[in-house]
């Protein structure tokens, strides 16, 4: 869009006034001393003065600025990130511009990408191979012409200084990162799309009839509900007796977490239960591993890296309080991932104990004593027939916010609202 | 202006068309040349391999297309009407309106249930986004955006935030105030930026994730917090219009619909577009999950509403007669599943027969479009928002399934 284009290119091109801009230096990259450099936290400054706002603006506004890439970082170019701190930064050049520049064309990026894999052989990341091969096969007619150009620039950058070309590398690498060309490619999609496996219509939708037939009676619409339904009672019965903290749970409630795992798990009441079964059986710590997880994957993205040390310390390292029990290439890998951290690096073993759940313990706490009992005295309410005066409304009481309830209960900084359930869910991993 | 290290001309006069154009270094044969892009993919062009054409690679291309379709009819072994003749049939379906949410002064474009089951939040076209307790009809809070046409709005699973945005072309996430007096719009968070109007927004599983669709013809996944982008999804050739996320395992797709026609699955993570469905005739307006996640419904302006299955790979119902003309804006699926509810640009909600592709009931009361439709996290009621200002909650007095009882009495206890 030109509009908030042209309003960040107004602010760029201010930083780079001669008198009123930023005061530039030189930056140290290693042992490269890179000109023309700024700190994240000379940005925050900056801003903070010229435009007279505060220092939660100013980041906000510079970190707009790096993820469209007019400024971007020397130092972990794929963390598009405004540090405010000594971090490295650096103006993009105009021809970079994301609203100069005409759509990212596959030809540029065909270039760019082989320059990297002549320059280094595995210099290329995982989605960068597989868009390489994608754009080797769609635009093969034109291959000759990207190889030589990509050699011709190679050579041509040997000839600058080093710091020089640091920095157009850099340029270059911090524009493909934010402008990967659209996915619009038809030939490679059909081609793994023949190879996909599908499934016969019959199987598919005799799993509809057998889903429905299996909610029916927890459907309010299709089977009313018990004691009756508020909205035309004006009676909140069906709602109080089905909280989270009630005490006994109905028996459709209860029956529900015989459907799936994922049933149970969905429910706050119902996961208490499995981790108390759980616990009787000594592997609790596979239900605590999975809920770190889920605080980890839908957590803020700032405490990214204390929480994996945390699943770490607790279940993964050796001799940990509550190991997981993961088969050793799983552990391979997620313990190699560690090392460079973000929000899915735990899903392979994430995955691996659902389903080891899943497969074993789940059905076996279905057939235990302990669901038994709890489905046994799990109460089926009276259905409340219609008032004998039905003019007379009853009156609507109201509910304490959500907002309130979990203010008052304020967790240590978990996910608000993690897990399915949401309202005052207590997931806390340490059960 | 040129990068202060290079003396490298970055913009000017290409030198193949003379157009003043953004420009690329290219090399003949060790000569430096400014070209710009267009010159360069021309010249690029020019080594084509013998035989091969820009015309036979489309050619390639059908051909593809024609033999995936023809490998989905292989697994297309029979009809859902055919295999639902063996399911029940459904009474009489009596919804009433039993709340009539009033405070909006102009359209009400988009709402969403609270996990609570009976708070509400809605956003309208004069910019003003308001907070109910259904329940009671009473107005919990109420936000003046900076901006009118808010399309979008979505209640965070902990019930402590709502997140809206639209012609602003932003998601800004508002945390709910308990104090009365409190201005909502002084803790506002800006979290998403997109470079035209947002089409949608929802939570993720927590309250620190937002996943946004737009007219900027992307979808893009933000961490509240930081206001950083995670993923963005590219993939659509046009206005991206509405999203849902899938309530699978393992969490990790959502499905999208566009004014091209397309509804498009994605993996959050990769951020890759696993499936794509084409089957509608006009915009697709809105998208929801089955329940169990292996399906999902879409509502088009083309008037029809449709069945996809993810596993089978195709559309597998069509939901359409010939009376309804008018283009559908909102779908959503009663608990079972065994119901989908249709809002209507002809004002009024049609319910369907998922299994057996009828329509069961035709409900009237608004008085302009349907334009957002809901049902209620528990499957109590579903609201439906509209162009004439109104909301209104409605459920069904006896229970549409009631003929399955036996005698009137409950199978359960």
């Amino acid at each position: 869009g030109a509009s908030f284009g042209t309003g960040m290119e107004r602010v760029i091109v201010a930083m780079q006034d001669p008198d009123m801009g930023m005061k530039m230096r030189n930056q140290r990259l290693l042992i490269t001393v890179i000109p023309h450099a700024m700190t994240g936290n000379d940005v925050i400054e900056w801003l903070i003065q010229k435009y007279n706002i505060t220092e939660e603006e100013a980041r906000h506004l510079g970190g707009l600025l790096v993820q469209y890439g007019y400024i971007y970082p020397l130092r972990e170019p794929r963390s598009l990130l405004l540090r405010s701190d000594d971090s490295p930064y650096r103006f993009q050049t105009p021809y970079f511009w994301t609203s100069s520049r005409w759509p990212a064309t596959e030809l540029d990026y065909a270039i760019y990408l082989a320059k990297k894999n002549i320059r280094k052989q595995g210099e290329l990341v995982d989605y960068e191979k597989e868009n390489y091969s994608i754009l080797h096969k769609r635009i093969n007619h034109t291959w000759d012409f990207v190889v030589m150009q990509a050699r011709e620039q190679l050579r041509a950058s040997k000839q600058r200084r080093k710091a020089d070309r640091i920095v157009l590398e850099c340029q270059e690498q911090a524009y493909w990162l934010i402008n990967k060309p659209c996915v619009n490619m038809p030939l490679y999609y059909h081609y793994t799309t023949l190879g996909r496996n599908r499934v016969k219509s019959s199987i598919c939708l005799e799993s509809f009839m057998k889903y429905s037939e299996q909610y029916l009676h927890h459907d309010p619409i299709m089977s009313g509900c018990l004691p009756s339904n508020p909205w035309i009672s004006d009676d909140t019965s069906h709602w109080t007796i089905n909280t989270d903290m009630v005490g006994i749970p109905t028996r459709l409630r209860v029956e529900r977490w015989s459907f799936s795992f994922m049933e149970l798990l969905n429910d706050s009441m119902g996961r208490r239960e499995f981790m108390i079964y759980l616990e009787k059986e000594f592997s609790a710590e596979n239900l605590c591993f999975w809920v770190a997880c889920e605080d980890l994957r839908h957590g803020e993205s700032s405490k990214i890296i204390l929480k994996v040390e945390e699943v770490y310390k607790n279940f993964l390292a050796p001799g940990a309080a509550r190991w997981v029990n993961i088969d050793s290439k799983t552990m391979e890998r997620t313990l190699e991932g560690i090392k460079r951290p973000h929000r899915f690096i735990m899903d392979d073993a994430q995955m691996h104990i659902y389903f080891l759940m899943k497969k074993y313990s789940y059905p076996r706490y279905l057939k235990s004593e302990l669901y038994k009992n709890m489905l046994a005295k799990a109460i089926v309410p009276q259905e409340t027939k219609k008032s004998v005066f039905p003019f007379m409304r009853r009156q609507r009481h109201s509910s304490p916010s959500p907002a309130m309830v979990t203010q008052a209960t304020e967790d240590d900084g978990k996910a608000k609202g993690a897990g399915p359930t949401g309202t005052s869910s207590t997931t806390n991993s340490q059960i | 202006m040129c990068d202060q290290t290079f003396l490298a001309i970055t913009f000017g006069p290409c030198d193949s068309c003379s157009e003043n154009r953004p420009l690329m270094n290219l090399y003949i044969k060790t000569e430096p040349i400014n070209y710009c892009s267009l010159c360069m993919e021309i010249m690029a062009c020019q080594g084509l391999a013998s035989g091969e054409t820009l015309k036979s690679l489309k050619a390639e291309s059908e051909t593809l297309r024609k033999k995936l379709e023809e490998e989905r009819k292989k697994l297309h072994d029979v009809e859902l009407e055919k295999v639902a003749e063996k399911a029940e049939a459904l009474g009489e379906l009596n919804m009433k309106t039993r709340r009539t949410l009033k405070g909006h002064g102009n359209k009400v474009l988009c709402m969403d249930w609270c996990k609570d089951k009976r708070r509400i939040v809605s956003s309208s076209q004069d910019g003003k986004v308001i907070v109910w307790d259904a329940f009671t009809t009473n107005k919990e809070h109420a936000v003046t955006m900076p901006t009118t046409w808010v399309m979008a709005c979505a209640y965070a699973p902990s019930g402590c935030a709502i997140a809206c945005g639209g012609l602003d072309n932003k998601c800004s996430v508002y945390p709910l105030s308990l104090d009365k007096d409190e201005n909502l719009a002084a803790k506002k968070k800006s979290v998403a930026m997109h470079t035209n109007y947002l089409s949608g927004c929802t939570f993720t599983n927590s309250d620190m994730q937002i996943l946004t669709s737009s007219g900027d013809g992307t979808s893009a996944l933000w961490d509240v917090e930081s206001g950083q982008l995670l993923q963005s999804f590219h993939g659509h050739s046009a206005d991206v219009l509405t999203l849902d996320l899938a309530p699978s395992e393992t969490g990790n797709t959502f499905v999208s619909g566009g004014s091209d026609k397309k509804a498009n699955v994605w993996d959050l993570r990769s951020g890759q577009n696993v499936q794509s469905f084409d089957t509608h005739d006009s915009d697709i307006n809105c998208v929801k999950y089955y329940p169990s996640g292996d399906a999902f419904a879409s509502a088009s302006d083309d008037s029809t509403c449709r069945l996809f299955d993810l596993r089978a790979d195709r559309e597998v119902s069509i939901y359409s007669k010939d009376s309804i003309m008018f283009g559908a804006a909102s779908v959503d699926f009663s608990l079972s599943g065994r119901l989908l509810f249709a809002g209507y640009n002809d004002y009024t909600i049609n319910v369907w027969d998922v299994l057996k592709g009828t329509r069961v009931a035709i409900l009237f009361g608004h008085e302009n479009r349907v334009s957002s439709l809901r049902v209620s996290p528990d499957g109590t009621a579903f609201c439906s928002g509209s162009w004439d200002n109104t909301l209104r909650v409605r459920q069904e007095g006896r229970g549409v399934g009631r003929e399955l009882k036996q005698g009137g009495t409950t199978l359960y206890g």
